[in-house]
């Protein structure tokens, strides 16, 4: 009779890998924390010496030492919105077309393909667009006699429409993909056809997970940074329109980091991460709640 | 094979295929107007086939196809659009199948809603009513219209289901196995209105469960390996069966 013995071992392995996992999650939070107060900690001085009024000031000198953070949130929020705006019709109908329509044999390898976008470092993405898109832009604007940059807010929010694309569709397939045949043969069963089936009985049963698959690319959007500094111009004034030269948060964080010898630079620059990591926080907040809301109901 | 006077249904010859292999072989039957008719036989015997062929349902299968003929009265619906066919000829599945983003009283006039036809509120209102009154629901839900379905019972569900199907007013309803995933005290009550529906509607159920078909059918279609091998009035079929295989199905040789 081995068998106490070896239950005891068992007991205890038990236990130990309990632990461990225990102790591995309480790490994750910690870590989290962490990074919230050493980004408190190191942005402090930019804190005190411009309080509340950071969020608001429109004018980044790091000449006069004068800080405000308004234009680079304006600039985040324009791109990540314009790409999400840009993406999200792409990535429904391609995840409809994949989830639903198209045949295994294409869509297995289509898959495959989108999924290796979002394996391609964003720093190609960079290049592409600047050697790629940027052209192009430039010849629009020309046309419809905007600014010629070629660089600014709009090619900074089509590079991240299609960075963030893969994110937005692939859940959105795989929510797509299992939705249950019987409610799709229910309503073609009742002659519904098959736009009418995706309409009323896949798009509604797959929402929550679709709306997570957005919130997944928006995060990603928000804190984009390498293509986006890449193409963005990187002009540190309040933007007009969204021809402009622009920054976003991280892109100005990227690019005026090493160059900060001020003290206060380097805080205030700090303080942008922290507000981006805030704000990164709240709409992850909010998109959760909308989406428990709308299971439940 | 019986011969029935003024058929709903009359297949020719008919086949379904799944690529290549043959579910359906020959099939020739007439299925008579406002009784019901059960299908029965062994498992993979052809049965939910041979019923998803009647509203073309069938053909949603990647690599399914259908040959021969089939006439709901005297049309051929292989020629017809399938929408067409499928508003006439109704169905209700195995598993109860309401759906779960909709309330009870949208899951009625799902028929409508999918189609995007807009009923006024007087018109749509009767419509549940009297689709719910006729499933044997509609003392149960009425307080709960506006909620979704989901939180019904499985045979309530299953009712909900029938509505679902009735309220377009379908000439035909088929119904696969619609009691196998319910107990019996909601399967006995979907057996009563299957009973109370054939004076208005075309029923024809797949089932295997015996006693079942013995209690609720006019008529029994016997398939056998894809092949209707027996068709005739119920009672006839159970008690003086003509083909040795429909007699050894029956008396549990083989199931």
């Amino acid at each position: 009779m081995t068998t106490p013995k070896n239950l005891y071992r068992q007991i205890k392995y038990d236990i130990a890998f309990r632990k461990l996992a225990t102790g591995t999650g309480i790490f994750v939070i910690i870590l989290v924390v962490a990074a919230f107060l050493t980004l408190v900690y190191e942005s402090w001085p930019a804190i005190k010496a411009y309080g509340v009024k950071f969020l608001w000031n429109t004018t980044w000198d790091p000449v006069t030492l004068e800080f405000g953070a308004l234009p680079f949130l304006v600039g985040t929020l324009i791109t990540s919105f314009l790409a999400l705006a840009i993406s999200v019709p792409f990535a429904l109908a391609g995840a409809i077309f994949l989830g639903e329509l198209a045949p295994p044999q294409i869509a297995n390898p289509v898959s495959f393909v989108i999924e290796l976008l979002a394996g391609i470092p964003s720093v190609i993405y960079g290049l592409w667009a600047l050697f790629y898109l940027v052209p192009l832009v430039r010849a629009f604007q020309m046309k419809i006699g905007a600014p010629p940059y070629g660089l600014g807010l709009f090619t900074a929010s089509l590079v991240l429409a299609i960075m963030i694309l893969p994110y937005a569709l692939s859940v959105a397939r795989d929510v797509i993909s299992l939705v249950p045949q019987d409610l799709k043969e229910a309503a073609y069963g009742l002659g519904a056809t098959r736009w009418e089936t995706i309409r009323h009985v896949v798009l509604p049963y797959a929402r929550s997970g679709i709306l997570a698959g957005i919130v997944l690319a928006l995060g990603r959007a928000l804190g984009e940074t390498m293509a986006v500094t890449m193409v963005i111009g990187n002009r540190s004034a309040m933007p007009q329109s969204i021809w402009d030269l622009a920054n976003t948060m991280a892109s100005v964080i990227a690019n005026e980091f090493t160059e900060a010898t001020e003290d206060l630079h380097l805080a205030a620059l700090v303080e942008i991460g922290l507000l981006l990591f805030v704000i990164t926080v709240i709409v992850n907040l909010i998109a959760r709640i909308f989406i428990v809301k709308t299971k439940v109901r | 094979m019986t011969s029935i006077k003024n058929p709903i249904f009359r297949t020719e010859d008919l086949c379904a295929y799944y690529r290549d292999f043959m579910a359906i072989k020959h099939v020739t039957v007439s299925i008579p107007e406002k009784k019901v008719t059960a299908v029965m036989g062994p498992s993979g015997c052809g049965k939910t086939t041979f019923i998803r062929c009647l509203n073309r349902l069938h053909e949603l299968t990647p690599g399914a196809r259908i040959t021969g003929k089939i006439y709901l009265r005297d049309k051929d619906i292989l020629k017809m659009d399938p929408i067409v066919v499928r508003r006439k000829v109704g169905m209700v599945f195995q598993r109860p199948n309401p759906f779960p983003t909709m309330t009870i009283y949208e899951n009625v006039l799902a028929g409508y809603k999918l189609l995007g036809i807009r009923l006024p509120k007087e018109v749509a209102d009767r419509i549940v009513e009297d689709a719910l009154r006729k499933a044997a629901l509609w003392d149960e839900v009425k307080d709960v219209l506006h909620r979704r379905g989901t939180f019904l019972s499985g045979g309530q569900q299953q009712r909900l289901c029938i509505a679902r199907a009735l309220a377009v007013k379908p000439e035909v309803l088929l119904m696969d196995e619609p009691t196998s995933a319910l107990d019996p005290k909601a399967t006995l009550q979907i057996e009563n209105l299957i009973v109370e529906l054939k004076s208005t509607v075309t029923i024809v159920i797949v089932t295997h469960n015996m006693p079942q078909a013995g209690r609720i059918s006019d008529y029994t279609a016997f398939f056998y390996l894809g092949e209707l091998i027996e068709f005739g009035p119920t009672a006839e079929v159970f008690t003086n069966p003509k083909d040795p295989r429909t007699e050894e199905y029956l008396t549990g040789k083989f199931s």
